[in-house]
């Protein structure tokens, strides 16, 4: 296990170093820098000699390499340097500021999802063939087909324009449901499809296993055969989907928080697309690979603690 | 009872090749035929778009601006007075076309990456693999817009900004088919019995390969749809005068509350494409596979 760990972390900061690197150099290729970009939303020219200045405080001026080795330096130590568009402001108090809100939504989903994905996927497994299975083969049909950003803009017509329940858009905080029930639905589609039929294949495959015959068969009780020898087997394999899932649930979603105004990162990173923000841009990038692959390396943890014939690393 | 008796029982000896086998257990099912239907038909209005829209894509009609859909527009017209329906004919082209495209790109790229990486092992699979899990772990959303700012704007830009992760599934697909064949009896039966291994490429992996490719092209084109029209909808898509379902959505959102049906038409009209490339792609994994009664 320790070796497996050492690997494993080893892949990690490997990973990390390679991602920080392409979305660094992809980023300082895109054309125009972050004061050309506020020079047209502002729709004022800025004297060169000023944003020659403003290139110079923010080291904007030297050589790529150089400029890459300086963040490095810096994160290492867990600071990512100041936004230029928000001036005076660092990234981890911006981070700070945003991330919250996409936390919340997206543990918002995350319930939701567990709840609708699982019971949907033990209900038509345990029901092949009848209509809880129908239902759920029409619901996972739904969630593929229809993209988020298309059902968040349906609802929105139907539930806000037309019938008038909910606001069109607009956040509040978790204590305020009738602001987030659109976006966490809509936000919900791809786990709902995930979690259901991870679920649903996992059972029947356990229902059909030798030990759940067995078990049937010398008459035990059975509630206690689908608790016990059914459920708890079969949720080993959901519990791989879940880890990653849930890092990019709260890492937040660039569409459902546009469409619904909500302050969160997704939003904001997205604007500082716009911007050329680059120092956000890296930041929430790794912030959201550092949280990914933290989930990989975890859940195959748990993994290896659920099913005691997973072996990472070969016994000497 | 195995799944070569299973595919004896539902395919008649007449059909002995795996196509026609195929095509017999796809017609069916009543699901897939549907679907088939939607696809095909969107595909030949799209394609005769020119011939079966009531107006040009760009025409105006300054005597109906902003119009709900009435007689004259079915599906009312946008701010500049431009018929919706034809504007989702025309805008379906781009749709459909940069679906599969970017598909075949992600198979052109993906397919020779997963069996080399499958066939030859040792370094180049752990390097391949290396370059996957990097390359998935920059978030998907983050890397296409990046690479849609770095390309030059248009329609060649998108396909390629989707295939640049787009390929790591296929490989994925075709390694693992690689791998799991290599060991399988027949394989080293046919080794045995002093098959070189173009013979084995040739007649073992090809086919076994070949159908759960064509299932994940056919699952992957609404796929990419989707990526598209997202990317669309953020507005750093398809650019004007060209014109997507997605790019439609994304201009006229704003103006839900007044003029639903510019956002609600082409959200429908997405969504019931994409339905009907994934039920296809659902039964057509069941056609190929010989052990699922149909």
């Amino acid at each position: 296990m320790f070796r497996f760990i050492l690997i494993r972390t080893g892949g990690l900061i490997g990973v990390l170093l390679a991602v920080s690197l392409l979305t660094f150099f992809l980023m300082h290729w895109v054309p125009g820098g972050p004061f050309d970009a506020m020079t047209a939303a502002t729709a004022q020219m800025i004297p060169v000699e000023l944003v020659e200045n403003m290139e110079k405080l923010y080291g904007l001026d030297k050589p790529l390499w150089v400029q890459y080795w300086l963040f490095l330096k810096a994160a290492l130590r867990g600071d990512f340097g100041y936004s230029y568009y928000a001036s005076g402001r660092s990234i981890n108090e911006l981070i700070r500021e945003h991330w919250p809100h996409s936390i919340q939504i997206g543990v918002l989903t995350l319930a939701f999802s567990a709840v609708v994905g699982l019971g949907l996927g033990i209900f038509s497994a345990m029901n092949p063939g009848k209509w809880p299975d129908f239902l759920g083969t029409g619901v996972s049909l739904f969630c593929m087909s229809v993209p988020s950003f298309v059902f968040a803009k349906l609802m929105q017509y139907v539930l806000a324009v037309k019938l008038d329940w909910l606001p069109t858009s607009g956040w509040e905080g978790w204590s305020e449901p009738k602001y987030w029930v659109m976006p966490v639905l809509a936000n919900s589609l791809g786990p709902v499809l995930t979690l259901q039929r991870y679920t649903r294949s996992a059972i029947s495959d356990v229902m059909r296993a030798n030990y759940v015959r067995t078990a049937r068969a010398k008459g035990l009780n059975r509630r206690r055969v689908t608790l016990i020898h059914i459920f708890k087997n079969a949720l080993t394999p959901v519990v791989t989907v879940a880890g990653p899932m849930t890092a990019s649930l709260i890492t937040g979603s660039l569409f459902i928080e546009g469409i619904f105004r909500i302050p969160g990162l997704g939003w904001y990173t997205n604007a500082a697309l716009g911007r050329r923000d680059y120092p956000l841009i890296l930041a929430s990038t790794l912030l959201w690979t550092t949280l990914i692959s933290i989930t990989y390396f975890v859940t195959d943890i748990i993994y290896a603690l659920l099913d005691p014939r997973v072996a990472y690393v070969k016994e000497r | 009872m195995n799944s070569a008796d299973t595919a004896a029982l539902s395919t008649p000896a007449v059909y002995r090749s795996v196509g026609q086998a195929f095509w017999y257990r796809l017609r069916r099912n009543p699901k897939a035929m549907v679907a088939l239907g939607v696809v095909l038909l969107e595909i030949v209005i799209v394609i005769f778009a020119p011939w079966i829209a009531p107006y040009e894509p760009g025409e105006t009609d300054y005597e109906a601006l902003w119009s709900p859909p009435t007689a004259k527009h079915w599906m009312g017209t946008d701010d500049l007075g431009r018929d919706v329906m034809s504007r989702l004919m025309y805008g379906g082209r781009i749709s459909i076309a940069v679906g599969i495209l970017a598909q075949i790109t992600q198979v052109v790229i993906g397919l020779p990456i997963g069996a080399i990486a499958g066939l030859m092992g040792r370094w180049v699979d752990y390097a391949f693999m290396r370059l996957i899990d990097i390359l998935s772990s920059v978030p998907s959303m983050l890397l296409y817009l990046l690479m849609v700012l770095v390309l030059p704007r248009g329609f060649v830009s998108i396909v390629i900004a989707l295939s640049v992760t787009g390929w790591i599934g296929i490989a994925r697909l075709v390694r693992g088919q690689v791998l799991s064949l290599k060991t399988t009896d027949y394989v080293r039966a046919a080794r045995g019995m002093g098959a070189d291994t173009r013979h084995i490429i040739v007649s073992h992996l090809v086919r076994n390969t070949l159908s759960p490719v064509v299932v994940s092209i056919t699952i992957g084109i609404p796929g990419s749809m989707m990526a598209e029209a997202g990317l669309s909808f953020l507005g750093l898509g398809i650019t004007p005068p060209m014109t997507s379902w997605g790019q439609m959505m994304g201009l006229y959102q704003a103006y839900i509350q007044t003029s639903w049906h510019l956002t609600v038409f082409p959200a429908l009209v997405l969504s019931l494409t994409m339905l009907a490339w994934f039920v296809l792609g659902d039964a057509m994994r069941d056609a190929f596979d010989p052990s699922i009664q149909v």
